[in-house]
């Protein structure tokens, strides 16, 4: 080849900046929700990335353009170099956000992370109602320590955002975590439907909402919203089962957000290792930079060029970007095809087949575990 | 009259020098800003009040004040509803 003829092949253009990093930090964690969007297979503690690792990694993070980084799980405060990781964040100038279950913090940690520049923690509950709760995250006296917890993260100055998942079994108390929200002074709400991969998807048939759940809900939410406004922000998130349109997964393949897994993996989503035929990087041999702009994974699904010719011509290709790869995988086996959830797609029978379940007596619970997936009432 | 807005806490504007462009960083999201609302929220410390905003912008871009006020009045307002300010 000589170097001064024009290349023959398509030049990708060089894709704009992530805006947030999505630092898996362990798969660990004290509790057992049976809808957790870990893969099934969970890394051990062994696996995990360094401290140093994870410092680099926020470094080159925010070269690349990152401007926030969640800190998730797992839950992350089962790290016990969390306070030098926030520390690492603010230093890089990176907006910094804790996602965890709370059950670990106490007063003198949750100072400490403040006073190490963390800039906002997400408190997940399980239900409004403590015993429905600790039922459905598997650990006794969660919720009591959670309520604790938020009074704490207030205390602190931090702001505080409520997560409340929700599901066929929690629904008809939407009003009363609406409420819990309120008064334990979150400045926002975040009300998301389980979105169905890894454990959630296992646990589908259990966790799915009946249509006339979902619309109470829908309304509760708008109520909610004309309620608290300019008060507290509530984000909502739908069900993709009931839509007729699927949801821009993770803004577009490899568009917005970066998402390092406990052992290193870099992934344009937290599910993207369950799809076949990838070998992602590991940010213990390259870097943050090289995996965005270089890597074939990445690129992969990115854009609107790998898509069906129907998808390609259609006016919200670049509203939904597809809508999402790991749903499309494993719903249909092939993660290139039309995300089921589009009413346009051959297989949206799958979604709509899915729905029935709803009515049908929920099975027995499987809670995440390490190990194998155990049956549990 | 005399509010003086300040960021919440967790609402923190900065300079993002690899888009060359102001955002202010939110829980869980973020504001891309325009020109103006830059102009503005820089001025937004915790000690300047509204009108000494204003007075600034209209000498800064020699506007008529009542316009400026009327313009500066709803962003901030917008913005406070948001929750990444207080007034």
């Amino acid at each position: 080849m000589n170097a001064m003829l024009p290349s023959l092949a398509p030049v990708a253009p060089v894709p704009d900046p992530p805006l947030a990093l999505l630092a898996e930090l362990t798969h660990r964690c004290p509790l057992q929700c049976p809808y957790c969007a870990n893969p099934l297979d969970l890394e051990r503690a062994a696996a995990e990335l360094d401290t140093a690792t994870w410092l680099r990694v926020l470094d080159e993070a925010a070269a690349l353009g990152v401007l926030q980084v969640h800190f998730s799980g797992g839950e992350p405060t089962a790290r016990k170099d969390l306070l030098d990781l926030v520390r690492g964040a603010a230093r890089a100038g990176l907006y910094s956000n804790l996602i965890t279950s709370g059950v670990m913090l106490d007063a003198a940690s949750l100072g400490a992370l403040a006073d190490a520049g963390l800039d906002h923690v997400q408190l997940s509950f399980q239900d409004a109602d403590a015993a429905q709760a600790d039922r459905m995250g598997g650990y006794r006296q969660g919720h009591r320590k959670k309520l604790e917890v938020a009074a704490l993260v207030r205390a602190s100055g931090l702001p505080l955002t409520a997560n409340f998942v929700v599901h066929r079994q929690n629904l008809e108390r939407l009003p009363e975590m609406l409420l819990l929200g309120e008064e334990i002074g979150a400045s926002r709400i975040e009300i998301a439907h389980v979105q169905y991969y890894g454990w959630s998807l296992l646990n589908r048939a259990a966790l799915m909402p009946t249509r006339v759940q979902l619309e109470a809900a829908n309304a509760e939410v708008d109520a909610a919203r004309l309620r608290l406004h300019g008060r507290i922000t509530i984000d909502y998130v739908v069900p993709d089962y009931y839509a007729a349109r699927p949801k821009a997964c993770m803004g577009g393949w490899a568009r917005r957000i970066i998402n390092i897994s406990p052992a290193g993996l870099a992934l344009p989503c937290h599910a993207a290792e369950s799809l076949p035929g990838f070998m992602w990087p590991n940010v213990r041999d390259v870097s943050l930079g090289e995996v965005w702009l270089t890597d074939p994974g990445f690129a992969r699904y990115r854009g609107t060029a790998w898509m069906p010719s129907a998808c390609r011509s259609c006016d919200q290709r670049e509203v939904d970007w597809g809508g999402c790869r790991c749903q499309a995988f494993a719903l249909t086996g092939d993660a290139g095809a039309t995300d089921p959830a589009c009413a346009l797609s051959p297989d949206h029978h799958l979604m709509s087949d899915a729905v029935l379940e709803a009515d049908r007596p929920p099975p027995p619970l499987v809670y995440r575990r390490i190990r194998s997936a155990a049956l549990v009432r | 009259m005399d509010a003086v807005p300040a960021f919440n806490r967790g609402f923190r504007l900065r300079h993002d020098q690899v888009r060359g462009a102001w955002v202010v960083l939110a829980p869980e999201r973020l504001f891309m800003l325009d020109d103006p609302a830059v102009e503005v929220l820089k001025l937004v410390d915790g000690a300047r009040t509204v009108p000494a905003i204003v007075d600034e912008l209209a000498a800064k871009y020699d506007a008529p004040r009542d316009v400026i006020a009327a313009d500066v009045q709803a962003m901030l307002q917008d913005l406070a509803e948001k929750g990444a300010i207080r007034l």
